[in-house]
C-alpha cells in the first residue's frame, strides 16, 4: 500500500471528472467532488426558473408522456412553482428533472415516480409506488403516505423522506444522500448500501443492512434480523445532533425523543477492504 | 411480467364483472397476451356451472373441417355427461369453442371432469356453484365483450393479465387456474416458480392432472392437493411460502373468501386497499384507482404475508 496516496483508474467517467478516487489503504471513493467541477452541479441545459411563478397542471386525461412532456414545457417557461392535480398513480411522474422547482403532486403516484433528479423540492400528499427517488442526486422528495419497494435505490444525495411504511429492499446501492421513514420498512433494507444515512422510525424486515458497504443506519423499532455484516454500531453525540435535526425538520422526531435509536453499521468483514484491487496491485508491482 | 388483480365486497354484490374490466384493462401494459376473469355470483341451487371448452381460439382457424370437428367433440362430452347421469339445465354457446352449461350432479367430480377431459381437445375451465372461470386471447375490454362480462353481478373476483414468458399463448396456458376437482377455487399467480419441474412430478406420481405448461398450474394443483387434505385456505397459502421455490405473489379464490400469499423475497408488487366494505388488491395502484378513484391509503404487503378476506 506504501505510496498509494491517489490514483486514477482509466475509466471514462474518470476523464470526465465525474469521480476522484483517494486510496488510504482502505477503497474511500468520492463522488461528484464539486472542488473538482467547473461550475459545480449546473448542468449546461439546466432551465432557469421563477419559484413566485405557479401554475397548476391537471393529469387526469394525460398519459405519462404527456404529463412529463408538459411538466418540461412549463419549466421552460419558467415556472418554479407547478403543482400536478389527479396524478392517477400514473408511473415514471416527474423524472429527470435537473434545476430547482417546487413539485407539490395532490395524490398518488405509480412506480418510479421523481427518477433520477438534480435539485427539485417536491412535496407528495399521497402514496408512491416501487423505486421512488431512484438515483436522486440532489433536492428533497417528502411523501405524505406509504411508498412501495426500492424506496430511494441507489440515492446519491438530497434526502427522500416517507411518513408513512416503505416496502422492502429500501435504499438498496445507496450511494449517499438521506432516507427518513417514518414507519416500518420491509426485507433487505440497506441491501448493499455503500453511502449515506437511512433513518427508521418504526420496525424493519429481515436481513437488515445485508451486504452493505458503508454508510450508517438508524433504527427506531426493531429488526427481524440483521443481514450479513451488518453490525451494531456505538451512538454519538453527532448521531443524536444529527437525526434530531433531521427528524424535526420533517415533523417525524418521536415523542418519546431518540434515546431508543440504535445504529447499525458495516462490520467490514465480507468485501476485500484491506485487499489491493487487482488493478492497484498492477501498480504497486 | 403479468398483472393481477383482486377484488373482494364485503357487504353483498357488486358489478364485479364491470369492475374487474377496469382493473385488468389498466393492467393491460403488464401481459398483453390473454385475460383471465374467476368471478363469483350467485350460487345456484344444487348445481354448478361448467365452463369448458373443446378446442383454442387459434385452432379455429386451421382448416375447414374444425366446425365440424368442433361439435363432434362438443357432442361426445355431452354424451359423456349423460352417461354419468347429468342433468344439462341450459346451454349457452358462449364462443365458437368456448361453452357454459349450467348442470345438476350429485356425483364425484373428479370422475366427471376425467371423464369429460378425455375427450381431444377438451379442457374444463371451472366447475362451481358460484364460480365462473372465463379467459382467452387478448385483453381484458376484449375478453369481457367476448364472453359479455359487464353485466356480471357477483362478490369477489380474481383476474390476471397474462405476457407469456415460458410457455404458449394460448387459452389452456392463460390464468386463473381451475383447482381441480375442487368447486369454486381458482387461482392467479405473479411470477416464476422454479422448483415447478420437481414439484409437477411429484404430484403427477400422486394423480394429478395438468393441462399446460405453464408454472403457475402448479399453484392450482398445489392448492387443491392441501384442501383435499384437510388444510384451510390460510393453512395452504403459508405452506407455500416454506414449499415453492422462485418469485411469487398469488391469489386465491373460493366459494366465499380471497386470499393472497407473497414470497420470501417479497420481489413481486402487490399493493393493497382495504376497506370495511370493500378489499381491493392488484399488480400496481393504478388498477385500484381504476375502481376507486378518491384519495384512499394504499400499501406493499410484506414479505411472506398472507391474508384471507371473507366475502
Amino acid at each position: 500500500m506504501a505510496g498509494l496516496t491517489t490514483t486514477k483508474q482509466a475509466h471514462v467517467s474518470h476523464d470526465l471528472g465525474m469521480h476522484t478516487e483517494a486510496l488510504r489503504g482502505k477503497t474511500q471513493q468520492r463522488f461528484f467532488d464539486v472542488t473538482q467541477e467547473v461550475g459545480g452541479y449546473g448542468y449546461p441545459d439546466a432551465l432557469d426558473v421563477d419559484f413566485n411563478k405557479r401554475a397548476e397542471l391537471d393529469c387526469e386525461k394525460l398519459d405519462t408522456k404527456q404529463i412529463n412532456s408538459q411538466l418540461r414545457d412549463l419549466m421552460k417557461r419558467g415556472y418554479g412553482t407547478i403543482v400536478l392535480q389527479n396524478p392517477g398513480s400514473k408511473h415514471s411522474i416527474a423524472v429527470g428533472i435537473l434545476n430547482r422547482l417546487n413539485l407539490y403532486i395532490e395524490g398518488s403516484c405509480g412506480y418510479f415516480a421523481l427518477g433520477l433528479l438534480d435539485g427539485p423540492n417536491v412535496k407528495v400528499k399521497g402514496r408512491v409506488g416501487w423505486a421512488c427517488g431512484e438515483n436522486m442526486l440532489s433536492g428533497t422528495i417528502l411523501i405524505e403516505k406509504n411508498a412501495g419497494s426500492q424506496f430511494g435505490a441507489a440515492l446519491r444525495g438530497g434526502d427522500i423522506v416517507c411518513k408513512g411504511s416503505v416496502g422492502a429492499r429500501t435504499g438498496i446501492d445507496q450511494k449517499g444522500g438521506n432516507i427518513i421513514v417514518g414507519g416500518d420498512t420491509g426485507s433487505f433494507t440497506g441491501f448493499m448500501m455503500q453511502r449515506g444515512r437511512m433513518v427508521i422510525c418504526g420496525n424493519a424486515g429481515k436481513n437488515l443492512g445485508d451486504s452493505m458497504y458503508d454508510g450508517t443506519i438508524y433504527l427506531g423499532g426493531e429488526a427481524r434480523s440483521l443481514g450479513v455484516d451488518a453490525v451494531p454500531g456505538e451512538i454519538t453525540d453527532l448521531d443524536r445532533e444529527w437525526l434530531t435535526r433531521k427528524l424535526k425538520m420533517y415533523g417525524l422526531y418521536p415523542k418519546k425523543g431518540i434515546g431508543h435509536f440504535k445504529k447499525i453499521v458495516a462490520g467490514k468483514q465480507l468485501w476485500n477492504y484491506d485487499n489491493l484491487e487487482p488493478g492497484e496491485k498492477k501498480l504497486v508491482l | 411480467m403479468c398483472g393481477i388483480a383482486g377484488l373482494i365486497h364485503r357487504n353483498g354484490s357488486g358489478n364485479i364483472g364491470q369492475e374487474m374490466t377496469q382493473m385488468l384493462q389498466s393492467l393491460k401494459h403488464r401481459g398483453p397476451d390473454s385475460t383471465g376473469y374467476a368471478i363469483y355470483g350467485t350460487p345456484g341451487r344444487n348445481e354448478f356451472v361448467m365452463r369448458f371448452k373443446v378446442a383454442e381460439q387459434e385452432d379455429m382457424a386451421k382448416g375447414f373441417d374444425i366446425q365440424d370437428e368442433v361439435k363432434r367433440r362438443r357432442a361426445k362430452v355431452e354424451e359423456r355427461l349423460a352417461t354419468l347421469g347429468v342433468q344439462i339445465i341450459d346451454k349457452d354457446d358462449v364462443t365458437d369453442y368456448a361453452f357454459r352449461y349450467r348442470i345438476q350432479y350429485d356425483g364425484d367430480m373428479k370422475k366427471l371432469a376425467d371423464y369429460v377431459e378425455d375427450v381431444e381437445g377438451t379442457e374444463i375451465l371451472s366447475m362451481g356453484n358460484a364460480l365462473e372461470l372465463i379467459k382467452d386471447l387478448g385483453d381484458a375490454a376484449r375478453v369481457a365483450q367476448q364472453y359479455d362480462l359487464r353485466k356480471f353481478k357477483g362478490t369477489h373476483g380474481i383476474g390476471h393479465t397474462r405476457m407469456a414468458t415460458e410457455s404458449d399463448v394460448d387459452i389452456r396456458s392463460a390464468h386463473p387456474y381451475w383447482a381441480y376437482p375442487y368447486n369454486d377455487i381458482a387461482v392467479v399467480h405473479n411470477g416464476q416458480l422454479t422448483n415447478y419441474w420437481m414439484m409437477r412430478r411429484e404430484f403427477e406420481r400422486r394423480g394429478h392432472r395438468f393441462m399446460s405448461n405453464c408454472d403457475s398450474e402448479l399453484l392450482a394443483v398445489y392448492t387443491a392437493y392441501n384442501l383435499e387434505h384437510g388444510a384451510t385456505l390460510e393453512e395452504s397459502l403459508r405452506q407455500s411460502i416454506q414449499d415453492i421455490d422462485g418469485v411469487f405473489t398469488y391469489l386465491v379464490s373460493t366459494k366465499d373468501s380471497l386470499g393472497m400469499a407473497k414470497d420470501t423475497m417479497a420481489a413481486k408488487p402487490m399493493v393493497l386497499y382495504e376497506s370495511d366494505d370493500l378489499v381491493a388488491l392488484a399488480s400496481e395502484e393504478v388498477a385500484i384507482r381504476a375502481v376507486i378513484p378518491h384519495e384512499i391509503d394504499t400499501w406493499d404487503p410484506y414479505d411472506e404475508e398472507v391474508r384471507v378476506w371473507r366475502a
